[in-house]
């Protein structure tokens, strides 16, 4: 009731339609189309990864099948021998002709198979759920944490702006990676560790974005009414100045989706990432790196996937901010 | 400007008290920890006990943290428990040793970044503008831990030009070094050539310029007598400030090439719990990064003639 008369004056669009209106928007950034279509490939891929698996598609990113298998070679089974922990009769198909014959094929290694037999592409596709589950679930966190600080800091100046500012410069004159792996080594390498990790150290500069934007923000004049109106200072935080710092938030939003992505794969690279077997691109490059000199398609391929996906949401960024720009 | 100086190095100081105390209690405030860490899990408890007497642990927790922080001052890091030796003996060749490595790096960084960012912010909009900005974006889109294993595919396996691990173990090699030094650059450039080309498009848009290019200056004059002096203000910080990321790719890069630098030795400290050299390596990673943004901040200020001169 009183929400709807003191919040807004003109007629607001719903959630969707603005979402809609963002999304068209970015179609006059031929940069950031390229940067969304990559990223919504990989949404799709880390979508339709346990479908793939059960129509038989893809192999189980976990089963031990051929060790050591280069790239696009067939997974040929001779009879009488089982497939994870299936008689080979039962589910592949039997060759009838050529050098093969009487023996089964079960399919291909497109991307080949890693040192102790997996199948790479089954792995970078469920990597992929890995990692669009934890990097925007961190980068989420990480926000919940720096938003409420850098709104404080921006609005009540004061001691409260001296403290988290000094906080904010003390962790960020940590090298990033040192102090990952400095909480990482204290604390242990878990789901839920990596998480904090992300947030503890990211939160600081979430932060000090919000406060510039808020320091800006405050003086607005609708600022002004809404305190004169008595408004709780939450509202006034929450309702009339985050609101409007939105459009530098979701660019930063994608950077830091980027850079998250980039510390999830290099703590599995440094061999402090999620704990295995299931497949994270990082822990992936660190596992085969050292047949990199016979195998380099083991390493190879989930490079080209982490990197096209940071790629995918910097160009996203790209887009965005150079939308927001023409506005 | 003395005052400005002063007041930075006192935020520096405070900095690297805030960063040593938080260092101290998170390895140290538990000290039967300490000694598990020190003497080993096999230890017998009055082992532990006896050690712990001898080292002064049993003392107050402010007077531990004093004595430590006076014995980081003077150099004295402690034992490492993995090499048996002082931490300083191991950690002072590792450093330059990485000292090397980020030198080569900065000497093609800031060549290479600063010629494409001023070309691209030259002709703002132009083709070469939108090629250079997007190839930036693609290199640091590019992770350390991911164009190392690519460009050690191109360049050892494929073409075997270089070798694939810089161990250095037969004495000091150039060779060794090109692989490392690529990644790093190949990562660092672009972050500093968007932010030179960002810097030089403001200034090209400035009224002196325009006065420059419309009283009839050729503009080759424009842009070395006018636009670069104050375009590259800016990416002077940006390129100190790139310390502190580089400190973090040298981790991955050494780890990768198996170089023997200080990045690795922070790595393979945390991974062994070997605590003396963790704090060791971790304050001196801190103090570097902390006095590159002083310093970045103090020449900032003095290369700004608006501020130099108020």
């Amino acid at each position: 009731m009183s929400e709807q008369a003191a919040g807004s004056v003109q007629p607001r669009r719903s959630a969707i339609g603005r979402i809609f209106r963002g999304i068209s928007a970015l179609r006059e950034s031929p940069v950031g189309m390229v940067g969304a279509a990559i990223v919504v490939f990989w949404v799709l891929v880390a979508l339709s990864a346990s479908f793939l698996l059960q129509l038989g598609l893809i192999f189980p990113p976990n089963a031990t099948l051929a060790p050591l298998m280069g790239p696009g070679s067939e997974y040929i089974v001779s009879a009488g021998r089982n497939v994870m922990n299936m008689p080979v009769e039962q589910v592949c198909s039997p060759i009838t002709s050529g050098t093969d014959a009487g023996n089964f094929d079960c399919g291909t290694f497109w991307l080949g198979t890693d040192h102790i037999g997996r199948d790479i592409l089954s792995r970078i596709i469920f990597g992929s759920q890995t990692v669009l589950t934890y990097a925007p679930l961190a980068t989420l966190c990480a926000y919940a944490v720096g938003i409420p600080m850098g709104l404080a800091a921006g609005y009540k100046r004061g001691w409260v702006d001296d403290v988290l500012s000094f906080w904010a410069n003390v962790i960020l004159s940590f090298p990033v990676l040192v102090l990952y792996i400095l909480i990482i080594s204290l604390v242990g390498s878990s789901e839920i560790n990596i998480l904090i990790a992300i947030v503890f150290a990211s939160s600081p500069g979430i932060m000090r974005i919000v406060r510039g934007l808020t320091l800006d923000l405050r003086n607005r004049e609708y600022v002004f009414a809404a305190e004169t109106r008595g408004e709780p200072t939450l509202r006034v935080l929450f309702v009339e100045i985050l609101p409007n710092a939105r459009g530098p938030l979701i660019v930063d939003s994608m950077l830091r989706l980027g850079y998250v992505i980039i510390t999830i794969g290099v703590l599995g690279f440094l061999g402090l990432g999620l704990p295995p077997p299931d497949p994270d691109w990082g822990g992936m490059i660190n596992e085969t790196r050292q047949l990199m000199m016979t195998f380099p398609h083991m390493a190879v391929f989930p490079c080209i996937a982490i990197s096209s996906l940071v790629l995918g949401f910097n160009l996203l960024a790209d887009g965005l901010r150079e939308v927001s720009l023409k506005d | 400007m003395l005052i400005f100086i002063m007041r930075r190095a006192a935020t520096m100081v405070l900095t690297m008290i805030v960063v040593s105390l938080l260092l101290f209690l998170a390895l140290e405030i538990n000290k039967d920890a300490v000694a598990i860490k020190v003497l080993g899990p096999y230890s017998t408890d009055e082992q532990r006990a006896i050690w712990l007497e001898n080292n002064g642990y049993n003392d107050p927790l402010p007077v531990r943290y004093g004595r430590w922080l006076g014995n980081f001052v003077v150099g004295d890091f402690g034992e490492s428990t993995r090499f048996k030796t002082e931490v300083s003996e191991i950690l002072w060749p590792r450093l330059a040793n990485t000292g090397i490595l980020a030198a080569a790096t900065f000497a093609v960084v800031i060549p290479l970044s600063l010629l494409l960012g001023v070309l691209a912010g030259m002709r703002e909009g132009s083709r070469l503008d939108r090629s250079i900005s997007v190839a930036s974006i693609v290199t640091t889109s590019i992770p350390e831990f991911a164009s190392a294993p690519l460009l050690a595919a191109i360049f050892v396996f494929y073409l075997g030009w270089l070798p694939g691990t810089s161990g250095m173990s037969d004495g000091f090699s150039v060779v060794q070094l090109i692989l490392p030094v690529m990644v790093l650059v190949l990562y660092d450039f672009g972050y500093v050539a968007r932010m030179t080309r960002a810097s030089m498009a403001d200034v090209m848009t400035t009224d002196y310029i325009r006065t420059a290019i419309l009283k009839g200056l050729p503009y080759r004059t424009v842009i070395t007598r006018h636009a670069l002096r104050n375009a590259l203000i800016a990416p002077f910080t940006v390129i100190m400030l790139q310390v502190n990321w580089l400190l973090s790719g040298v981790i991955v890069v050494e780890y990768f090439f198996a170089y023997k630098g200080f990045g690795a030795l922070l790595l393979e400290a945390s991974l062994n719990n070997d605590i003396y050299m963790i704090e060791a390596c971790a304050m001196v990673a801190v103090f570097v990064a902390v006095a590159t943004q002083t310093l970045a901040d103090i020449g900032y200020t003095y290369l700004n003639p608006r501020i130099r001169f108020s």
